[in-house]
């Protein structure tokens, strides 16, 4: 996921999100009185960064891949202390690497840590390791584990991207792309990680012990962050509608194309329902919406609306102010650098 | 803090998986004394240290630091009167900065924030290394993160110093800079090395372990001397000690002074 | 492996930068933080078609580059080196969206082409915050702000390991890679192979976090993380938040470009 590609709403509501479940995973894991939790975590995710820059290649394909390591964290730290060093590996990505960018990182931790720690670990692969676990039902939970986890992480990115409105990509099409290819990347994924694990557990099997101990995670912590989610989005949502006052058209506007109708008949669309509903009761900024209309439309709202008629005409000027801007801010930068230097 | 004794009493060591580290090992060692511990590897050495600051628990037997035994409610004080630094500095110097780690031991101790800063001044001064406060560890030479992991144990004020294998790793010149460094404290030292040039040059008493047993104790000249013990225990002569390569001779004066 | 230390060159360079003492860098993390995050927030709001609004936004990274004294030709490449991704999504943009909104003179452009320019520009504008952000601030004063603005002590001290650790990590990785490179002869790494290889890597790394315990153990740990020492929040900080802070969100009112390039084309016509 890419800050190109988000709206503030979408990207806010994701960031409530993770931030809640970093909250909900700090307490437990302090509560958890392992303290020797917090440098393992640390340098499991510095393994993690490491591992992830060493490519292999993928039989019958050629094509080199590398190991993503959320499920196997997972698997040696347990969901909480798993959850946490995902985010932060991801923290250093987006800030050193300019990978995907800062708003976009609550989507990346939701989709890469929420999603394999708090319901793939325990509803697939805790429940396929089952009570009685075995070499042969750990494998066989980590490849369920990873495959599920690869093909649910991309279905966050297609909903955030759709739901934000700036790629044009139809929703359907956005979803072929996206899901067949992390099929592969997801069997590949779990046979990485069970021959790690393996590796693991034939040289230090109590490494394992927490992970063979098969204690049920109960549905409680599972239920319990859910409903903070719900709660978590129905808050930011109210808050930042009147932000999110261009996304409902945008995805009418997709709707528009995907349906051929204009709008939506059922009432609810989930969060977006509801936003545009508060959107139209408070109406507090001039309304931005962008309506691509045929010849300009000329309204008496606002210079806001006569400046998007404007993008639609000649916008020659735009172009031209666009470059002029551009050069203005070049020029400032090297007259701050030189002043930089003489000093 | 009178005489900080180290007293080990029969210590047996026998890892989960069965393996017997330590047998019977016993000795005392006064305060203010250099002793050296040397052994193969997996001889038991660093298990031996482990013990010392309580780290691993004894399976038989007993070590008294001071006037302290080694209980679960001692342990705060004898960590702070014994302090052990590692082979690898690089995990011992875990926080963003120099400053940082050496000031980690004595905000654990509840010291209030001024006598943390004097002591992490006190310390790096000690060690030569006051200009590498704001650096992180990863910006540091090899030679300096030693010094560096030196201090954090020095903020703590121990009257015990335990490190080992000091000068694996460093380069001659950085070699030569530690040892005058230690050659300077006053605390009571117990290192473990495989560098014997320098336990000669350091330590007054040498313990070696062999397999687990303490195989000899005494002063360091006298054992260095004895070629069958150390051939049986997969070690030998110091180097400033064996025939010139050329004629063969031997050097029969102690080389002490650089 | 080449690659891997070409892209931990990068970060190696990122970390240094960040050791500066230009004006900026003197600045409380915490104004830097909320400033960027303004910024992208600023940025990402723009509608789709909004591509000319959005040009006035270079102005931040260029003051930045160069009040801070970074190196400009590494912050551009390393945007230019666009997220893929973002740049493959973005593409689709003009196959799905035809119509045009723009003539220039006879050539129409379609709305799909201005988003997608649109997209560009925004990953421009938004990874490079990122980046100067850390090259003004450097991860660990990042941390703190961060702490200090409500994350958990516990994510806070990881991080700090992490990062502390990554150097280390990074180089036994490249060190075990470099060796099974060596006996290749050209054979690329299997996925059996690479399991032992990274299984090993983590058992070395388990054990160091074993032996990192027992050092703050030595050292009278018992559980709890001391703060670290506190920033000024003073006029400084302040007037760098007030100021760019009206500027972006003004901006995003009022069409810089296209006010500039009225009065130009008024000028000219």
């Amino acid at each position: 996921m890419a800050d190109a590609l988000l709206s503030p709403a979408v990207g806010g509501v994701m960031w409530a999100v993770s931030a809640g479940a970093i909250a909900y995973s700090a307490v437990k894991v302090r509560s958890e009185l392992d303290e020797k939790k917090v440098p393992l975590m640390g340098v499991l995710g510095a393994f993690l960064f490491a591992a992830q820059m060493i490519n292999f290649t993928i039989p019958a394909t050629g094509s080199s891949g590398h190991i993503g390591g959320g499920l196997l964290l997972a698997i040696l730290l347990g969901p909480h202390a798993a959850f946490l060093t995902i985010a932060s590996v991801l923290v250093v990505q987006a800030l050193f690497f300019a990978d995907g960018g800062l708003l976009a990182l609550g989507c990346n931790i939701f989709n890469m840590g929420f999603i394999t720690a708090f319901i793939v670990y325990p509803l697939v692969y805790k429940t396929i390791l089952g009570r009685n676990p075995n070499q042969g039902r750990m494998a066989l939970a980590t490849m369920a584990a990873a495959i599920v986890g690869l093909q649910l992480g991309p279905l966050g990115v297609v909903l955030e991207t759709y739901f934000s409105g700036i790629s044009e990509l139809p929703f359907t099409t956005f979803l072929l792309l996206m899901q067949p290819i992390h099929l592969a990347i997801g069997i590949v994924e779990g046979f990485i990680t069970v021959a790690v694990v393996s590796f693991v557990y034939q040289s230090r099997p109590e490494i394992l012990q927490v992970a063979l101990e098969a204690r049920p995670i109960g549905v409680h912590p599972v239920r319990n962050v859910l409903l903070a989610f719900l709660a978590a989005t129905v808050l930011v949502g109210g808050i930042v509608s009147w932000y999110a006052s261009e996304n409902p058209d945008g995805l009418e506007w997709a709707i528009a194309r995907v349906t051929g109708k204009e709008e939506l008949t059922e009432p609810s669309r989930g969060i977006y329902g509801v936003l545009a509903s508060i959107q139209q009761k408070t109406a507090f900024l001039p309304d931005y919406s962008f309506r691509k209309a045929p010849e300009p439309a000329v309204t008496s709202e606002g210079g806001d609306l006569a400046e998007a008629s404007g993008k639609a005409g000649t916008s020659v000027s735009g172009i031209v102010g666009a470059l002029m801007t551009l050069v203005l801010a070049l020029v400032i930068g090297l007259v701050l650098r030189r002043r930089n230097q003489a000093v | 803090m009178s005489h900080h004794i180290v007293e080990v009493k029969n210590l047996n060591h026998t890892y989960p998986d069965g393996t017997v580290a330590l047998r019977d090992v016993s000795f005392r060692i006064v305060h203010g004394e250099s002793v050296a511990i040397i052994g193969a590897n997996g001889a038991g050495k660093s298990t031996l240290l482990q013990h010392l600051n309580g780290y691993l628990a004894p399976t038989g037997g007993e070590v008294r630091i001071g006037d302290f035994p080694l209980t679960k409610a001692t342990l705060p004080e004898i960590r702070r009167a014994v302090g052990m630094v590692f082979q690898d500095p690089d995990d011992q110097l875990f926080m963003p900065t120099v400053h940082d780690d050496v000031a980690f031991g004595p905000l654990n101790l509840g010291l209030p924030e001024q006598e943390v800063e004097r002591r992490v001044r006190e310390a790096l001064d000690q060690v030569g290394a006051a200009h590498l406060a704001d650096k992180p560890p990863y910006h540091l030479s090899g030679g300096e993160k030693k010094r560096v992991a030196i201090a954090t144990v020095l903020s703590m004020s121990p009257t015990i110093l335990v490190m080992d294998e000091p000068t694996s790793g460093l380069d001659p010149y950085a070699r030569r800079r530690l040892m005058s460094l230690l050659r300077d404290f006053h605390h009571t030292k117990i290192f473990t090395s495989h560098d014997l040039d320098m336990v000669m040059d350091l330590c007054d008493r040498t313990i070696v372990l062999h397999q687990g047993e303490v195989r000899a104790d005494g002063p360091t000249m006298e054992i260095f001397r004895d070629e069958d013990l150390l051939v049986g225990c997969r070690l030998e002569k110091p180097l400033s000690m064996q025939g010139c390569p050329l004629c063969g001779r031997v050097k029969s004066e102690v080389d002490g002074r650089r | 492996m080449s690659n891997i230390d070409k892209s931990f060159r990068d970060f190696r360079l990122l970390d240094r930068l960040a050791f500066g003492e230009t004006a900026v860098h003197r600045l409380d993390p915490r104004a830097k933080v909320l400033v960027t995050l303004l910024y992208i927030v600023t940025v990402v709001s723009f509608g789709k078609y909004d591509l000319s609004a959005l040009f006035p936004y270079f102005i931040f990274p260029a003051v930045m580059i160069s009040v801070g004294g970074l190196p400009a030709g590494f912050v551009i490449r390393k945007v230019l080196l666009l997220a893929p991704f973002v740049l493959m999504i973005g593409i689709f943009n003009p196959v799905f969206d035809r119509e045009v909104l723009v003539r220039l003179g006879p050539v129409g452009i379609s709305g799909g082409w201005i988003s997608c320019a649109s997209i560009v520009v925004r990953t421009m504008l938004t990874l490079g915050a990122a980046l100067i952000l850390v090259g003004v601030t450097g991860f660990p004063a990042i941390c703190g702000a961060l702490e200090r603005m409500g994350m958990p002590r516990v994510l806070a001290v990881q991080l700090l390991f992490l990062y502390r650790y990554i150097f280390v990590l990074t180089e036994e990785g490249a060190r075990a890679s470099r060796a099974r490179e060596l006996r290749a002869f050209g054979k690329g790494l299997g996925m059996k192979t690479f399991a032992s290889l990274v299984g090993h890597l983590l058992l070395r790394t388990w054990q160091r976090a074993e032996r990192i315990h027992m050092a703050m153990l030595a050292r009278g740990f018992v559980g709890e993380f001391h703060a670290r020492r506190e920033f000024r929040f003073g006029a400084r900080e302040l007037l760098f938040l007030f100021g760019w802070s009206a500027l972006f969100i003004s901006l995003r009112f009022w069409n810089l470009s296209r006010m500039l390039g009225d009065a130009l084309t008024g000028i000219v016509s």
